[in-house]
């Protein structure tokens, strides 16, 4: 495995979206690969640090409701 | 004399989670943080003329929707005669202790996670800044709001590969800005 595939399965699976095999290939390349090492604790901690700040966003549809109020407004 | 000037056409995307997220906080219900900050907007863009440049655009926004959400406090205070306060006591012998359990300990505990959650809020969405605005909203939806590879791709017009590509920057980016102070 690439340190660039490496990335994207490390990423993916931030997601829940790595299939087995790929996290198997992952953690064989880890063993020898300190950068992606690191990568991947660092990673891991900006999923925690996401979780533990309890963030929301505003939803797609409320946002393109607001743009149109403004872009009325300007309009005026 | 500064160069910070107003980008209404820019506003929902570049501070609208902010805003949401700050406002959320303190009122605690999706429809009325919505609500108020379509009238920090529209009050924004009405006031614009005394927008001097010194602050920035987002801190200028946020000090409209501070006073919005004092003026939504008020209202809801002037209804307080309809409110109703109940005290229920576990047992009848701790019934003396209600004050101290109900406000020690709990109390400061959600005090100190609300104080850091909003350093830490903070502290995310100046990183953010740092990606550009598409960049940073795909992030957002896949990170925070959890939308799955697919819908994402489908409402950007991009495919999965690009995805995970733009995914993979931004939580580069997101790394190294937060790396000294949170992790």
């Amino acid at each position: 495995m690439k340190c660039e595939d490496a990335g994207q399965v490390c990423d993916k699976s931030q997601y829940k979206e790595a299939s087995f095999w790929e996290k198997l290939k992952l953690n064989v390349h880890l063993l020898y690969c300190n950068p992606c090492r690191e990568y991947t604790q660092k990673n891991v901690k900006l999923s925690i640090v996401f979780k533990k700040s309890n963030l929301k966003i505003m939803s797609l549809h409320d946002k393109k409701d607001l743009k149109k109020q403004i872009h009325q407004e300007i309009a005026k | 004399m500064s160069n910070n000037q107003l980008k209404p056409n820019l506003w929902v995307d570049k501070y609208s989670d902010y805003l949401f997220n700050f406002t959320i906080i303190k009122v605690n219900d999706s429809e009325i943080a919505k609500d108020l900050i379509s009238e920090t907007f529209l009050a924004g863009l009405k006031s614009k003329d005394n927008f001097k440049g010194e602050a920035s655009e987002r801190t200028w926004l946020t000090s409209i929707l501070k006073r919005k959400i004092i003026d939504h406090y008020r209202k809801i205070n002037s209804n307080k005669g309809k409110a109703e306060v109940r005290i229920t006591y576990s047992d009848k012998e701790s019934e003396g202790d209600w004050l101290e359990e109900q406000l020690s300990d709990p109390y400061d505990k959600n005090a100190e996670d609300l104080i850091l959650n909003t350093e830490l809020g903070i502290a995310i969405h100046n990183c953010l800044d740092n990606l550009n605005e598409k960049h940073a909203l795909i992030f957002k939806m896949k990170t925070i709001d959890n939308f799955d590879t697919e819908t994402i791709c489908k409402e950007f017009d991009i495919s999965p590969s690009n995805l995970w590509v733009i995914i993979h920057r931004a939580r580069k980016t997101m790394i190294d800005c937060l790396n000294e102070n949170w992790f």
